[in-house]
């Protein structure tokens, strides 16, 4: 069962992907779906099962909770050994629950979506083969297996985000999310590798039972002994933060959005971006021994939270503010991690996947029917022409903003419990952070809503005759995502951060025992702390966002104009995403560019090209010149030359018997 | 005394000299008209005065010419085969010297002139060009090779090549209306004419020197002479030798008649000229340095090395500026003469083995080569300019396949033969310590795979010439490219009983000097 709902996506993938100029887009369109819905149910069956034996599970699987199913030996050299296996323990589980549903629903979603462009197998190849390489990042009991993951989620992002390829901005964003992943990448590569020199093995087994005695190592570097753990934590955060968008490597995200909408739903808000903090509760273990490492974490996380928010306030592109909201609730995941609290950190993540993907979609929805245009400066006036999209905006909005008693209420308030509970000088900035962020979350998703729904249209008639409710294939897909949003973080909370978490997550999440912001939270609730106005002070937050963005954009809209004017510098420092992409172009890309342009013209052209292959090509002619101008077509010179070969050669003998120098 | 049973062993050249003078009394004794019956087969009762149908009667005598030449090469090939080889190596008193190596290239000299006169005959017909004398001209051509490669002894030597050369001079000026074919055949003459010279004058030294004829007599005055002074005398002698032969195979700088005569002659001629003699040259070269100066094979060794590398560079350079197909195939033939002296300069049997793997692989590429040059005619004109061959592709996607497999071959691209051919003889130089000579010879490799190159984008890439099609390709033609294509293609699979087969042929060859 379990290797069914890994393989089946890339069954289908081949199908579609190879198969579909002969099969047709419908019937590409069909299978791939297919493929995924059953994918998706047996994932559910695959985690009612293993929650209902709860007992059982723990007798089944053995001492770690783990499941361990081998596919085939893939490499053995020495001592490196390493095998395709499925690793199934209650996070992977709810990894692929989460994958495989929202996959399910974005393919169906995509059938609606893309149904006018003429590569549909292709674009529903590249779906299938990104569930399949998300399902092995999840499922991976080896960092080579997760890195092959890793890559594969980052090679299909890529395919997708190129998807429309006559596009220059699609390429040039397909190519930039590229490049910015694999700085990520090469420190997660870095990380591997540490940790094999390390542990002599990278089986996540291995290296978790060794890592507490490896917390004691140092590794040398320039000079320094630096620990060990931390070093390795280190890189393989900056793998995380380069898929997870975390500030520093988040550039990436927002010009992602060039793909599809139904990519963005599935790649770049609900799974793959989340994959950083998957890896993050994944080796938990090991940051468990790191404690420099979990710090590092926590503040970048916020810093991404905070900074992703003030962006997200200023743009106009639908699906840029989206963008960028995911990239500021990565940065909660992301800061719960470092925090310990890798319960909430995956709660948040389940519960944001559906309603981001929800978001998402119906983003798409709304550009769909606004003939493809994505400023929310030429939209508005249409919720009454689209009122079941609309209506589903807003309870993603509303989980969004952290409402009760939507999903996101729930998670988001077990991050900041847990952020003011550490303790710690990280935690409580967290705590600040995400409590500001919870305000500003809600300011810019109802600014979406109002700016895109309400007022009055600002669009032309034409898009306005055209406007019309989604199909049912693609509304179908949000009601499933919408009661997510509404249900999970209900049903959700018990396991995930409540009293069952530790049957939930039996041993899979290890925290450091002193650290863990989850259980301080037990201890201190009802505590003054834990308490009064802090417990409902992001829910507050919200509320009151959600009352700003009511205020300035439907009942002053004159009032945003005035306060940008008011603070123009602060809002061209967040409208330019505090010019991280300048920063980076002054820095990486133009140098890199100069380099590149001297290696060419002068290292290349002028240097070796020159002296190396037109130089030879030119001796090369002239020798071949001069060799043909020999052929004059006298025979005396044809004899002459015959006479002077001989001549020669018998002289060479002579002089070295005369002298016998030679 | 010459024992009677010596004459088992001269059995291919008994059966080539008995044929070769048999057609030649058809040829001259019997009028077209009166021959027309025998070839047509029907016994029509013929009474004609019409030009034309004297004409197809003359055409009738000329295919059972051909027809009867390529009967006695194959029954020559048929009895070489069985490579039987006499006790003592030596027969007719020491005159001749039969063994292994002598029969491997009679086959490849028979092989390689049976499909010259195959593929070429019915182009020499349309040029108006064939003559009965033709095929006959080129039976004696081969006996003299033959008497050239089996001969133990310097006159038997030169009688061979001289024999071999007389009836080249005319093939190559055989076009008599062609004013360039008749140039190239008095150049030939002229020049050949006078590396006779050199070589009779490098035997006269040597007989002068040692006092002998034979080849095993030689070398072992040599070998009593070698404490004694330096015999100056048979060096210069040897390096006669060497130049008259490399005239022979074309070897820079005593290749300059190369080019000219490649291009005057008839093409189906010169194809001869590229493919046969040199092979008989080549052999002629080997026996003499491992019979004859086995004492001097360091001195030998420099020269070939000179002349090799000279081959190689000037070849490859020379073909880069060539507009005609055939001149661009002399230098490609002299440069690889060039590889193939890169084992003669390595002084084993190895290394001559990888010589003979080069020979035997450039016989097939040559043949194919040449056989698509002849396919290159248009409304009955032969063709001659490279870019007659653009756009070859479009209307002839056959042949332009077997063009391109020949020419990547030549360039030697594996796993075509060509890449073996080259693999084995750069090995050997390596394992002979000629590093050098494996620079110079992978370097002007790389130049000449720009110009066989650039055939192929001129048969795939370039615009077809407004001219159109090419005539229609003749059935033989046709199948001796598909033929030579399918040796090339398919030498990858089985190299291995080929390769086996020529070094037995060369320790054959080594083993009888010492």
């Amino acid at each position: 069962m379990e290797i069914l709902i890994v393989f089946l996506p890339l069954l289908a993938a081949l199908i579609a992907g190879f198969g579909g100029r002969w099969i047709g887009a419908r019937n590409s369109e069909i299978i791939t779906t297919l493929a995924i819905f059953t994918a998706a149910i047996l994932g559910v069956m695959l985690f009612a099962f293993s929650l209902n034996h709860g007992a059982d599970v723990t007798h089944r699987l053995g001492v770690n909770d783990v499941k361990i199913i081998p596919i085939f030996q893939w490499v053995s050299s020495g001592s490196f050994t390493v095998n395709w296996s499925l690793r199934l323990d209650r996070l992977s589980e709810v990894m692929i629950l989460v994958v495989t549903s929202v996959s399910a629903m974005v393919h169906l979603y995509s059938i609606g979506y893309m149904s006018h462009d003429p590569s549909r197998p292709r674009f529903m190849a590249y779906l299938s083969l990104f569930t399949f390489a998300m399902l092995m990042l999840v499922t991976a009991n080896d960092f080579l297996q997760l890195y092959f993951g890793w890559e594969g989620v980052g090679f299909a992002s890529y395919a997708l985000i190129g998807f429309w390829y006559e596009r220059d901005s699609a390429n040039k964003a397909a190519i930039k999310a590229f490049v910015v992943n694999r700085v990520g990448d090469f420190g997660f590569a870095l990380g591997v590798l540490a940790v094999f020199s390390l542990f002599g093995s990278i089986g996540f087994d291995a290296v978790f039972n060794g890592a507490e005695e490896a917390s004691r190592r140092t590794i040398n570097l320039v000079g320094y002994d630096v620990p060990a753990l931390t070093l390795i934590c280190l890189l393989l955060f900056v793998g995380a933060m380069g898929k997870s968008a975390q500030l520093g490597l988040h550039t990436w995200l927002p010009d992602a959005m060039e793909g599809p909408t139904p990519v963005s739903a599935l790649i770049h808000a609900a799974t793959m971006v989340t994959a950083g903090v998957f890896m993050l509760c994944r080796l938990s273990p090991l940051f468990a021994h790191a404690e420099f490492a979990r710090d590092v974490v926590t503040v970048v996380g916020a810093a991404t939270c905070l900074f992703a928010a003030t962006v997200a306030l200023t743009q106009f592109d639908i699906k840029r503010v989206i963008a960028y909201s995911t990239c500021s609730q990565l940065g909660y995941m992301v800061f719960a991690a470092g925090l310990s609290a890798y319960g909430a950190a995956m709660f948040h993540l389940v519960t944001h996947a559906a309603f981001k993907a929800l978001l998402f979609l119906g983003a798409g929805g709304v550009i769909h029917a606004m003939s493809g245009e994505q400023d929310m400066r030429k939209m508005g006036g249409i919720w009454r022409l689209i009122p079941v999209t609309y209506g589903l905006m807003w309870i993603g909005s509303l989980a969004l903003a952290g409402i009760p008693p939507f999903a996101g209420y729930y998670s988001k308030h077990s991050i900041l419990e847990a952020a003011l509970a550490s303790g710690t000088v990280f935690g409580n900035w967290a705590y600040i952070v995400g409590t500001l962020v919870a305000f500003l979350t809600a300011i810019y998703s109802f600014r979406l809503i109002f700016l895109a729904f309400h007022g009055p249209s600002r669009a032309g008639e034409h898009t306005m005759a055209h406007v019309h409710e989604s199909p049912w294939v693609m509304l179908l897909p949000l009601f499933v995502l919408a009661a997510g949003a509404l249900l999970l973080g209900y049903y959700g909370e018990e396991w995930f951060v409540g009293e069952a978490r530790r049957d939930f997550w039996q041993h899979v999440l290890v925290a450091s025992p002193d650290h863990d912001a989850l259980v301080k939270a037990d201890m201190l609730y009802g505590t003054s702390l834990l308490s009064g106005w802090r417990m409902i002070l992001p829910s507050l937050a919200g509320g009151a966002g959600i009352l700003v963005a009511f205020l300035l954009y439907v009942i002053f809209p004159g009032w945003p104009h005035r306060i940008v004017n008011m603070f123009a510098p602060v809002h061209r420092f967040f409208y330019h995403k505090w010019y991280f992409d300048e920063l980076y172009d002054f820095l990486f890309v133009q140098p890199a560019q100069k380099l590149g342009r001297f290696l060419w013209q002068t290292g290349d052209v002028k240097t070796i090209d020159r002296f190396g292959p037109d130089g030879i090509a030119a001796v090369t002619r002239l020798g071949s010149r001069f060799v043909s101008g020999w052929q004059t077509g006298y025979v005396y010179h044809y004899a002459f030359a015959m006479l002077i070969g001989l001549v020669a050669i018998i002289s060479w003998f002579l002089l070295r018997q005369s002298n016998g120098i030679f | 005394m010459p024992h009677l049973h010596d004459i088992i062993y001269l059995l291919p050249e008994i059966i080539l000299l008995l044929g070769a003078l048999s057609l030649l009394m058809i040829g001259a004794f019997m009028r077209g008209e009166k021959i027309a019956p025998l070839a047509g087969g029907g016994g029509v009762k013929t009474t004609m005065k019409d030009e034309a149908t004297i004409a197809v009667a003359a055409n009738r005598k000329n295919w059972l010419l051909a027809g009867g030449a390529m009967l006695v090469i194959a029954l020559a090939l048929m009895a070489s085969l069985p490579q039987t080889v006499p006790d003592g190596n030596e027969i007719l008193s020491g005159m001749l010297r039969i063994d292994r190596f002598g029969h491997a290239v009679k086959i490849f000299i028979l092989i390689g002139t049976g499909f010259s006169l195959l593929v070429g005959w019915r182009w020499l017909m349309r040029a108006k060009a064939a003559m009965f004398e033709l095929p006959v001209l080129m039976l004696f051509a081969v006996i003299g090779m033959t008497q050239m490669v089996a001969a133990n002894n310097l006159i038997v030597l030169f009688l061979g090549l001289e024999l071999q050369n007389l009836a080249l001079y005319v093939l190559a000026s055989s076009q008599r209306e062609s004013r360039r074919s008749s140039e190239a055949g008095l150049k030939y003459f002229v020049l050949g004419a006078l590396s006779s010279g050199l070589l009779l004058y490098g035997m006269s030294l040597l007989y002068g020197f040692t006092g002998a004829l034979n080849y095993d007599a030689i070398a072992n005055n040599i070998a009593t002479q070698n404490g004694g002074v330096m015999p100056y005398g048979i060096l210069i002698g040897m390096i006669f030798i060497i130049t008259g032969i490399g005239f022979k195979i074309s070897a820079v700088p005593f290749h300059m008649w190369t080019p000219d005569v490649y291009e005057g002659a008839p093409t189906p001629i010169t194809n001869f000229f590229a493919v046969v003699p040199k092979l008989a040259g080549f052999a002629v070269i080997m026996r003499l340095l491992v019979e004859v100066f086995g004492e001097f094979h360091v001195e030998a060794g420099q020269i070939l090395v000179v002349l090799s590398m000279a081959s190689m560079v000037v070849g490859s350079l020379a073909a880069i500026n060539q507009r005609s197909i055939k001149r661009l195939m002399a230098y490609s033939a002299i440069s690889h003469v060039g590889y193939g002296l890169i084992g003669l300069a390595g002084n084993n049997a190895d290394a001559y083995a990888a010589t003979l793997v080069y020979l035997g692989i450039y016989v097939p590429m040559t043949l194919g080569t040449f056989g698509c040059i002849l396919a290159m005619t248009r409304g009955g004109k032969p063709l001659d300019e490279l870019s007659d061959l653009a756009g070859l592709a479009k209307y002839h996607p056959w042949l332009a396949a077997a063009l391109a497999v020949f020419m990547f071959s030549m360039a030697g691209i594996p796993p075509l033969a060509g890449f073996f051919a080259k693999f084995y003889i750069f090995r050997s130089a390596i394992d002979n310590n000629l590093i050098a000579l494996a620079v110079v010879g992978v370097l002007s490799s790389v130049v000449s795979a720009y110009y066989y190159c650039r055939i192929i984008k001129l048969i795939y890439f370039d615009p077809p010439q407004a001219k159109g099609a090419l005539d229609p390709l003749p059935r033989e033609v046709a199948w001796v490219i598909g033929l030579t294509a399918m040796v090339i293609l398919w030498f990858v699979l089985w190299p291995n009983g080929y390769i086996d087969w020529v070094r037995h042929a060369a320790t054959d060859l080594w083993k009888g000097s010492e």
